[in-house]
């Protein structure tokens, strides 16, 4: 058995590697994504008084700790048996639609964008966010710059902080909005909106125009018939930060639509013994190793199945790119894992409208953003999406309100299993009779970084960053090729 | 700042969330001022990184090296043994490098419980036979392998020597920028020192102070405190007694009680001793046993409320050492 081993950084950060088996003939028997990282949350957060929760999980991921932090924070509420009042959860929406544009306006034009605004043969050192403002122009570059600066600045003013907000509590938030920070927060948004419609021009232009990259797009080497999980409000429309889970067949067919708090009885997580990281299926349909179709219980929680999961968008512009969409495409649900990118585009322009209609509420400055629990605490599960998934944080509590059971599944885990499927059939695609066709490397990258993983959250490294080795020895582990990129 | 020859500076990131990271490129339009003293010889998360172009440097090359995220596998060990070579100095960068950070809480149990709680008590997870991630793995094809992790998660100076210390967690942009000037300036600290003020996060804190007469200490989600007055004096276990300066009394101005991510000033040797004692001082009672009591019922979690971000680095360490560890 000849063994291709692609090894990101290992060397680097050790957050991931992937090893590629050929059989006799040369073409891919197997592959595996392992996550050699665990730092044991679920664990010491056992002991700690429970509402620490939303300041303890963040640090999770310094990327996405928003994510984390409201998660918590909901997952409080129903532990506390809480409601908190209209105004606390429209801040907290808010605050959640302008993390939801800023950290997918990193992924669009720092991450995962530039494999198509620069090209995937473009060499390595363009594809990046300088390749990007060399192909778009520097005004694009202030601009994409800009909306990062002006959501860190919101972030910082609702939350506290940059990174690591200190924020929320069950039954609200610590700390409400001025008129004139409401003001400021709505005109930024404005401003944001002109921001997404742009950035999906610039899509169309680059990506939609140009028929080498619809081809890639839509080719066989990217594609896996999965479920599609995905939050969803009253309308079944796509929704960040509270709502039902729906979960949709390989045909788009509703396959559940569940209350967070039910997640057992849909999810289970399976234990490999190459990988720390587990691999969440759906429970009732049941784990059939790594393969697609209705018959396995594999799903993938990304801006595209969000998109499959869902009936439409919450808001008018969204809505009409969401048509669109589908259009194009041929019609739901679509498979295409490279479509996760436009996808992304469309969840942008929704988390930018909803920040513009969440401030331009007068009702949002009030002074009610927050009620006292009045009964002990129990056992609460909190969910929201994050950029990379539906994320789940349950935690039960004795008396006094001190944790004694945490379980988290995190955006990228629901995605461990398709990103393994994905990185497998990119390289049966490119691997064919023990011969390495060019630009593998480059392809296999794009397969994972489609998904944005964030294993320990390092491996949010730029495009063409990360060091990845492919080594083919023959059946006496002799070496016979060697491709490389940042490592020697 | 003097125009000289342009320095070597060095990023890395160990076992860190990114945030660290992240708080450096927040220094925004900055870091083109960076790019114009350093040339940057090793950033992974941001240019190139090479490992190998490390390893042939000379030692000593490097000028700065910021080094963010704790130790908990060989492989970061070998990085923290590599640049500690290469550089002249040598900066824990955040809490985590610095001492341990929330994911330092780890070290409150060993590998085994950790393992035993996420692959099999954990529940959604479906494991009837047991499996636990291995070293090495048959599978049809072949082995594969997983680094073996350290039952402890280290501090960047239980493992090299460190010359200076950054911290918060993550560190403030504005405080970062002030460490480079320091290091631009040649206006550093003695060798062992924390870049940072030597005041207390009360010295920033807008709130009003009266006195501190507390007879009970309340949890966040007891009380609802008003926005003007010192959080320790409505009985909310504020940290900002005990923690250094530096981010502009960021948590208590949204009214949340300061955690503590700054860590200690300048002599205190452990921050646990520090914050009880502040709190102790502010309790309404000259009877030890009634001080004793009032934290006790107040303070459910000792050991995570007054190490919850230095536990690694402290003086309890960690609950017990597992002998066979790597
Ligand atoms: S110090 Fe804080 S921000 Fe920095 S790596 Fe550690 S957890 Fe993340
Ligand atoms: S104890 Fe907290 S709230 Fe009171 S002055 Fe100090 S930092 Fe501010
Ligand atoms: S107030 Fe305390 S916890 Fe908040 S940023 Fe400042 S030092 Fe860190
Ligand atoms: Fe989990
Ligand atoms: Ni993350």
């Amino acid at each position: 058995m000849k063994r291709v081993s692609i090894d990101p950084i290992t060397r680097l950060e050790g957050h991931g590697k992937i090893d590629i088996f050929l059989d006799e003939q040369g073409n891919v028997a197997n592959a595996y994504l392992q996550i050699p990282e665990l730092r044991g949350f679920e664990r010491f957060c056992v002991g700690r008084p429970v509402e620490e929760m939303p300041n303890l999980t963040s640090r999770i991921c310094g990327v996405c700790p928003e994510a984390h932090h409201m998660a918590a924070s909901k997952a409080l509420d129903a532990l506390f048996h809480v409601d908190p009042p209209d105004t606390a959860k429209k801040l907290r929406e808010l605050f959640y639609s302008i993390f939801f544009a800023t950290d997918h306006t990193t992924h669009f034009y720092a991450l995962g964008g530039p494999d198509f605004v620069v090209g995937p043969e473009a060499p390595k050192a363009e594809r990046n966010i300088l390749g990007v403002v060399q192909k778009v122009g520097l005004e694009i570059g202030g601009k994409v710059i800009k909306m990062r600066h002006v959501g860190h600045h919101l972030i910082q003013m609702m939350g506290g902080r940059r990174v690591h907000p200190n924020w929320g509590l069950p039954g609200g938030i610590s700390h409400g909005i001025t008129e004139e920070q409401r003001k400021e927060i709505e005109a930024a948004g404005r401003e944001a909106i002109e921001f997404a419609k742009f950035s999906l021009q610039l899509f169309d232009k680059l990506v939609l125009q140009n028929s080498e990259y619809v081809d890639l797009v839509t080719g066989d080497v990217y594609v896996h018939k999965t479920y599609s999980m995905g939050m969803v409000d009253g309308n079944n429309h796509v929704n960040f930060y509270d709502g039902m889970i729906r979960v949709v067949g390989p045909d788009g067919s509703e396959h559940a639509k569940y209350h967070p708090a039910d997640y057992r009885e849909y999810i289970a997580e399976r234990v490999e013994p190459w990988s720390y990281l587990k691999f969440p299926y759906l429970k009732k349909v049941g784990w059939k190793g790594f393969v697609d179709g209705p018959e396995s219980g594999i799903y993938r929680a990304t801006p595209l199945s969000r998109l499959n999961a869902a009936d439409g968008m919450a808001t008018p512009l969204a809505q009409k790119e969401y048509q669109r969409f589908y259009e194009v495409l041929g019609g739901k649900p679509v498979h295409h894992t490279l479509a996760t990118h436009w996808a992304r585009l469309i969840e942008l322009l929704f988390a930018t409208e909803r920040w513009v209609e969440l401030a331009s509420d007068p009702k949002i400055t009030g002074r009610d953003f927050r009620v006292l629990p009045k009964e002990k605490p129990t056992e609460g599960v909190g969910c929201v999406e994050a950029p990379r998934g539906t994320l789940t944080h349950h935690y039960a509590t004795d008396e006094r309100g001190l944790v004694v059971k945490a379980n988290l599944i995190v955006g990228t885990t629901n995605n461990n299993a398709p990103i393994c499927m994905s990185v497998q059939r990119a390289a049966q695609k490119l691997i064919r009779n023990g011969e390495l066709r060019e630009g593998l490397l480059n392809k296999v990258e794009m397969a994972f970084r489609a998904y944005d993983p964030c294993f320990g959250c390092a491996t949010h490294s730029l495009p063409g960053q990360m060091p990845l080795e492919v080594r083919i020895r023959d059946p006496l582990g002799n070496l016979l090729h060697r491709l490389r990129q940042n490592i020697d | 700042m003097i125009a000289q020859n342009k320095g070597k500076l060095a990023v890395y990131w160990a076992a860190s969330c990114g945030g660290c990271e992240i708080a450096i490129l927040a220094i925004d339009e900055k870091i083109l001022d960076v790019s114009k003293h350093f040339d940057i010889v090793f950033w992974p998360c941001a240019t190139d990184g090479k490992v190998r172009d490390v390893e042939k440097m000379a030692d000593g090359s490097i000028d700065v090296c910021l080094f963010n995220g704790g130790i908990r596998t060989s492989e970061q060990e070998y990085m923290a043994r590599l640049l500690r070579r290469k550089s002249k100095v040598l900066v824990a960068f955040g809490s985590c490098a610095s001492e341990g950070c929330i994911p330092g809480l780890a070290n409150l149990s060993n590998r085994k419980e950790i393992f035993h709680t996420v692959y099999h008590e954990t529940p959604s997870t479906e494991n009837p036979k047991g499996v636990e991630p291995q070293h090495v793995t048959d599978v049809p094809e072949g082995k594969l392998y997983l680094p073996v992790f350290y039952d402890t998660l280290f501090t960047l100076d239980q493992v090299v020597d460190v010359d200076y210390y950054l911290p918060g967690c993550p560190p403030e942009a504005e405080r970062i920028w002030d460490a480079i000037t320091a290091i631009l300036e040649n206006k550093l600290p003695p060798k062992g020192a924390v870049i940072g003020a030597n005041t207390t996060v009360c010295d920033e804190c807008p709130r009003k102070r009266t006195e501190k007469k507390i007879r009970k200490f309340y949890r966040t989600w007891e009380i609802i405190p008003d926005e003007e007055t010192c959080l320790l004096e409505q009985g909310l276990v504020c940290a900002g007694v005990a923690t250094r300066a530096g981010c502009g009394a960021k948590c208590p101005k949204v009214n949340s009680p300061c955690i503590g991510c700054y860590g200690v000033n300048d002599g205190v040797v452990d921050f646990g001793a520090r914050l009880m004692s502040a709190l102790a001082s502010v309790i309404d009672s000259d009877a030890p046993e009634e001080i004793d009591r009032i934290i006790r019922e107040g303070i459910p979690d000792p050991a995570g409320t007054f190490y919850r971000f230095s536990l690694a680095h402290s003086l309890l360490r960690r609950k017990k050492k597992v002998p066979d560890e790597e």
